[in-house]
């Protein structure tokens, strides 16, 4: 069974003021991801990835088509298919172990229980000597690995990611993919990754959609040859990052703002 | 060397105590003696709190004082959980907003009268005027601090499983929170001038039931103490309030920055 089946969707907003026109977001789009794959949608701003994202989440309705996941069609937010935010969403008043116990305290697990699933997690993510700290005495690195953390801890049948790491600095970003493959071999996961990192995509990626821009369809995906483990500058890497950028290079449009 | 240090401190006071010795000289040697009942030096004013002190009236006006506020407080607290749901619901907003909007500019002084016909004089009449005054900072803040809830900690809730009321619960309840203290805070503030006012016309005992009946026997300067206890007290409160809630809520910028 396919972890997610994206079929035929559609997503209009209705114009915000009397005059203002709808907005075609999302022009159907269909795509089919794995279990345990790593699928990243690519494309530039405004091209509906996160639209994407937030219908498969939950947290949108599609004018058209539907989403399953695991073979449920989705109808709302849930655990199913928990989300890593650009801007972290940790809970500020919570401490890392908190927040990171957070769905397993709203799925009622047992208290014993919480302790070893969270000391286990926090060690995956490198976090056990700042379990009792509160979010805004960690770096925007170690509060997205809590984030991380928390997403996963539920469970998910895929995990989303909302550009997670666009608000790191380059070296710290290039440092969180790594541990994102490293996190990845001790836990797999299927993971839909937005980004607008042609590099992001190809480091962590199994297939790469690339969006066209606004209304979004699908323009191509594309199969990387050796998952996770492409290093930069070979020519095989570089093959596929001039074959992507031509893809995205003809949907650029300076004169169209966001 | 630290003499000069611990002086240096009091520098800040230097105009202040400029002042008051000004006023200690006028009101001694240049005002007549009637002009002097008017403004007693503030060596007179600092005896008539020793005077108060020690007949323990002003202790037991601060504490009915205060006692009022603390049950009028008691009542208006029902604000927070209006506030929530006026916050989380838009048709409730819709509905109760515009009740809200037609009394809130009327103020609490304005009340007195009305509330003397109703509950006559004494402690509840009182209550219902500070009540008034705490209530709408309290729920104008809360209405605000909920609608002010970043969406994404929302949704990060809920694509953690959290159901609705999981959400509120969990989620808008404690990131509200430091904007309602910041309410209370206010509230808490407009109840106290509220109060004052209250009790000069409609009570028996209480700061302003003090400096009022202190005019009616011309004892300016158990008017002065009143009005320094009142201020005071004021401020305590709103420095307390202030602590806990950097206390209880270190991360939150609002209320530690």
């Amino acid at each position: 069974m396919l972890a997610l089946k994206v079929e035929h969707v559609r997503k209009i907003y209705p114009s915000m003021h009397a005059k203002g026109q709808e907005v075609l977001a999302i022009d159907d789009v269909s795509l089919e991801v794995q279990k345990n794959e790593f699928c990243s949608i690519l494309g530039h701003s405004g091209c509906g990835k996160t639209t994407l994202l937030n219908l498969i989440a939950g947290f949108e309705e599609p004018t058209a088509g539907q989403i399953e996941c695991a073979g449920k069609v989705v109808d709302g937010p849930g655990a199913d298919r928990s989300m890593v935010f650009q801007d972290y969403a940790l809970f500020p008043w919570l401490t890392v172990h908190d927040n990171i116990a957070f769905g397993l305290k709203i799925k009622g697990t047992g208290a014993a229980e919480i302790e070893q699933i969270v000391t286990r997690f926090a060690a995956l993510v490198g976090l056990s000597q700042f379990i009792n700290h509160y979010p805004h005495q960690l770096s925007g690195g170690m509060r997205q690995r809590v984030s991380i953390a928390r997403a996963l801890v539920v469970d998910p049948t895929v995990l989303l990611m909302d550009e997670p790491f666009a608000a790191l600095d380059a070296q710290n970003r290039a440092m969180m993919q790594a541990e994102m493959i490293r996190i990845l071999k001790e836990e797999s996961k299927t993971v839909v990754l937005v980004t607008h990192s042609i590099e992001e995509a190809i480091n962590l990626s199994d297939v790469i959609v690339v969006m066209t821009r606004r209304p979004g369809r699908v323009k191509e995906i594309i199969r990387v040859p050796e998952p996770r483990r492409m290093v930069e500058d070979t020519p095989a890497y570089l093959a596929i990052r001039r074959q992507i950028r031509d893809l995205i290079a003809g949907e650029h449009d300076v004169s169209e703002a966001v | 060397m630290q003499i000069f240090n611990f002086f240096k401190q009091f520098r800040r006071l230097a105009l202040l105590i400029i002042l008051l010795a000004a006023w200690e000289y006028a009101s001694r040697f240049i005002l007549d003696k009637t002009e002097a009942t008017l403004l007693p030096p503030p060596s007179g004013v600092a005896q008539g709190g020793y005077e108060l002190m020690k007949s323990g009236e002003i202790w037991k006006h601060s504490i009915d004082s205060l006692s009022r506020e603390f049950i009028a407080f008691c009542y208006a607290s029902v604000a927070i959980p209006l506030g929530i749901v006026m916050g989380c619901f838009k048709w409730v907003n819709e509905q109760v907003d515009p009740i809200i909007e037609i009394l809130r500019p009327i103020p609490p002084i304005a009340w007195i009268p009305l509330s003397i016909l109703w509950f006559g004089v004494g402690n509840v009449q009182n209550q219902f005027i500070i009540f008034l005054g705490i209530f709408f900072p309290i729920l104008l803040n809360t209405i605000d601090a909920v609608k002010n809830v970043e969406p994404n900690l929302i949704r990060a809730a809920r694509c953690l499983g959290a159901g609705s009321w999981g959400v509120i619960t969990r989620v808008v309840l404690r990131a509200a929170l430091p904007q309602i203290v910041t309410g209370i805070r206010i509230g808490l503030g407009v109840g106290w001038m509220a109060l004052v006012a209250a009790e000069l016309v409609g009570a028996n005992s209480g700061l302003g039931f003090l400096i009022n009946d202190a005019r009616t026997v011309l004892r300016t300067d158990y008017i002065l103490v009143g009005m320094l206890a009142i201020g005071v007290i004021g401020l305590c409160l709103d420095r307390l309030i202030r602590y806990t809630a950097q206390k209880l809520m270190p991360w939150s910028r609002a209320l530690n920055a």
